[in-house]
């Protein structure tokens, strides 16, 4: 023969998904969600904080990489990903060094020091925005209303948790408001205006199969059953299980936060459990915590179960089963 | 129609549509054409030759007599002369132990074979003639029909299981046997109901072959043979796998389809034992499948054992495009051949052809923990797991994670979207802990 063969182990043929098509799904999940906020934020300002997050991502990758003499990955779309939920974690009106800042902080600590892609034990775009929450904490609360663009520090959630703290009680202004919760009316995180956008790019990752439904429906099923159940002991403390999914970061974190797939468990249980703690954690910090949003730190805790999620959901090998017949 | 499957899994483009369809057609061999009839093409020790440069040899004589009880004799597939017995290119690449015939074109049939009435035979009997005929699994793994006809005492048989699943994409030959031979395949069937003394045989075929399953279910009416119709699932045809999706039974972890009472053997074996039993034919042809995108016309082909895949190629009009990867067997478990000289052997199911572009070639990524291999495994353990553990040489790690359960498949590389070659570091996991027990 003339001509050179490929000689190499089965199978020889693949399905066709790389990382970085599946990276890109994400990416193109996100874009009804980042358009809307966008848009209901004033363009120009939240435009450069994601601009920013996005560039600090990607630079601290390269010269992270670049510095260790190893291959430049930013081209697999993970960086851009991450700078694209720091931005969605953040106020769109934060100063443009915090932007830059929590992209560095995210790629960085986040992800490179633990070995890069594959590796780190934490979803990266949250721990750099809770390297921005503690390091800024004013700033990272003021927030801006849709539409409006009037600055605030109250989200849905902060008015609950104040209003519950001093009276017991929840004002029935905020219930009034409820559908506008729905369709983003209010002040809060930027990616949270829209919960229905989420869900759209949240079912287009189950379709692409870039994700399953287990974390997704485990978070946000048990997060409703847990709200439910406190709610309907006390209607007048306790906000509606509805409330609670539709604010805050819920729907961003269970279907974009909570799927990453580096941070969460590899087998089927493993990812009910998660998605169920996620879920616990989450209703518990809002209701109890001293905190007004829980979705982040319930999702980082998870994160650092994944290890011992995975080894105690291992399957069961074939053939182990009591014989039939 | 209720479809039984097996969990795990998934599901690869067929590309079955390109030869289906094709009536099975004999590759015709020439005076003069060589065939290369290697002494190891079954699961065992290899057969030693018996003939010596020089001789006559008719179509059907033993040219190789079997070493050992897991082993089987190698037959001439022509009439000939032999002009070598030497080492040759095996699939692989390295040269191995063969008998080279030169065809006088006559094709005359060694005048000694026989066939018999099976009724007439003890079952020890038809086992003699099986191993005499040289019947090895016909599905791809070679393994010589006459053991696994012969489990030890202890082991109680009720289920003959007949593999006509054909779950490797592109392959169609054990499919047209089955629509153009179904005698010679029941024939088969009821010879290894009587050797193994059961009741109960059932034929599993995938629902993509909708042809096959109503031909062969009426073929089968009244005869004591069922059909069981499975949904179109990789790897639907694996021994385990299989058996699970018939019988509901898994066989015990480490153990063999007897450990759970069933015998498996391919459709295209039953036909072999069939010809080798009332005919006396031994296994010196084959159905194969040509295909893939860089061969010009798909066929099914009736070949000779011992024949280059290159004249098969040849038949199907020959390679076109740029040729980047030569498969003997299907695309998830086959081998990649180094050249188009390598000669077929009994377990050549089929010749793919793959072009240049569609040769795989990304480099492996980091393990991004997407549990894709996790939820395709129909062994239900953690490939990227053990591949992890492998890599860094902790292979008592790897046994505890049920490494050796692995039936290399594929699935998990197939899915994997980091690029990984999953099976491989399975593949060597496997070796690096049957070395270590072998030490203790």
């Amino acid at each position: 023969m003339d001509k050179t063969l490929y000689i190499s182990s089965s199978p020889h043929v693949h399905e066709g998904g790389t990382t970085a098509k599946a990276m890109r799904d994400v990416i193109y999940a996100l874009l009804p969600c980042v358009a809307l906020w966008i848009y209901s934020f004033g363009i120009i300002k939240p435009s450069v904080v994601m601009a920013l997050c996005i560039i600090g991502c990607m630079a601290s990758e390269a010269a992270w990489e670049k510095v260790r003499g190893l291959p430049i990955t930013i081209g697999d779309g993970s960086a851009a990903m991450t700078g694209i939920l720091l931005a969605l974690n953040m106020p769109p009106n934060s100063p443009w060094w915090m932007a830059l800042l929590g992209g560095v902080a995210a790629i960085v600590i986040g992800k490179q020091v633990f070995g890069g892609l594959g590796y780190n034990p934490f979803n990266p775009a949250l721990i750099g925005r809770t390297v921005l929450l503690i390091s800024f904490p004013v700033q990272m609360t003021t927030w801006m209303m849709p539409r409006t663009h009037e600055i605030t520090s109250a989200t849905p959630l902060s008015d609950v948790k104040i209003a519950v703290g001093l009276t017991g009680n929840i004002p029935d202004e905020i219930k009034a408001q409820l559908g506008s919760v729905l369709f983003g009316g209010f002040g809060g995180q930027l990616g949270v205006v829209s919960g229905f956008a989420l869900i759209a790019g949240g079912c287009y990752l189950i379709y692409r199969k870039v994700i399953t439904w287990h974390i997704p429906v485990s978070f946000i099923g048990s997060a409703f059953v847990l709200s439910a159940i406190f709610w309907a002991v006390n209607s007048s403390k306790y906000p509606s299980p509805v409330f609670h999914l539709f604010t805050g970061g819920l729907m961003l974190g269970a279907f974009f936060m909570a799927t990453d797939w580096v941070t969460t468990p590899i087998t089927p249980k493993g990812m009910l459990i998660f998605g169920a703690g996620c879920g616990i954690l989450t209703i518990l910090i809002r209701l109890f915590g001293g905190y007004p949003e829980g979705v982040a730190f319930s999702i980082l805790l998870m994160n650092s179960a994944t290890p011992i999620i995975d080894r105690l959901t291992m399957p069961k090998k074939f053939g182990l089963v009591t014989q039939k017949g | 129609m209720e479809l039984k499957t097996f969990k795990g899994g998934l599901h690869p483009p067929d590309n079955k549509a390109w030869s289906e369809k094709k009536a099975i057609e004999v590759c015709p061999l020439a005076e003069g054409d060589e065939l290369v009839i290697l002494l190891s093409q079954h699961i065992g020790a290899p057969a030693e030759a018996c003939v010596k440069k020089g001789d006559f040899v008719k179509k059907g004589q033993v040219i190789a007599t079997p070493k050992g009880f897991v082993s089987v004799p190698i037959h001439a597939s022509t009439s000939g002369e032999v002009i070598s017995v030497e080492p040759r290119l095996g699939t692989a690449g390295t040269k191995v132990p063969a008998v080279v015939i030169k065809a006088d074109g006559q094709d005359t049939w060694d005048e000694n074979l026989s066939g018999a009435d099976p009724d007439t035979l003890t079952a020890q009997e038809i086992k003699d003639r099986i191993r005499d005929a040289g019947i090895v699994g016909m599905g791809g793994a070679t393994f010589p029909t006459h053991v696994k006809l012969s489990p030890p005492e202890d082991k109680k048989i009720d289920h003959l299981i007949l593999n006509g699943v054909e779950c490797e994409p592109y392959l169609t030959a054990d499919h047209r046997l089955m629509l153009e031979d179904p005698d010679n395949i029941i024939g088969g069937i009821l010879i290894l109901k009587k050797v193994l003394g059961v009741e109960k045989a059932i034929i599993g075929i995938e629902a993509n072959k909708p042809d096959a399953i109503e031909l062969m279910t009426k073929a089968c009416a009244g005869r004591g043979i069922e059909v069981g119709a499975l949904k179109v699932q990789y790897p639907q045809g694996a021994e385990k796998q299989l058996i699970y999706a018939l019988t509901g039974r898994e066989v015990p972890s480490g153990g063999l389809p007897m450990d759970c009472g069933c015998v498996v053997q391919n459709v295209g074996t039953a036909a072999a034992v069939n010809d080798a039993v009332r005919r006396g034919i031994p296994l010196i042809e084959r159905i194969a499948t040509v295909s893939g995108s860089a061969v010009n016309e798909p066929k099914n082909l009736r070949i000779k054992i011992g024949q280059p895949l290159g004249k098969l190629v040849e038949f199907c009009g020959g390679a076109k495009g740029e040729l980047g990867k030569i498969i003997q067997g299907g695309p998830m478990m086959g081998m990649a051949a180094v050249s188009l000289d390598v000669p077929a052997t009994r377990g050549t199911s089929g010749v793919l052809l793959f072009s240049e572009g569609q040769v795989l070639k990304e480099p492996e990524g980091p393990c991004v923990r997407c549990g894709n291999c996790v939820r395709a495994c129909p062994a239900f353990i953690l490939p990227t797991e053990i591949a992890f553990k492998t890599k860094k040489g902790m292979i008592d790690e790897a046994e505890k994670l049920n490494a050796m359960d692995c039936i290399e498949c594929g699935s998990c590389t197939y899915i994997c979207p980091a690029r990984i070659p999953l099976i491989q570091y399975l593949r060597q996991a496997k070796g690096a802990i049957i070395a270590k027990r072998r030490k203790v």
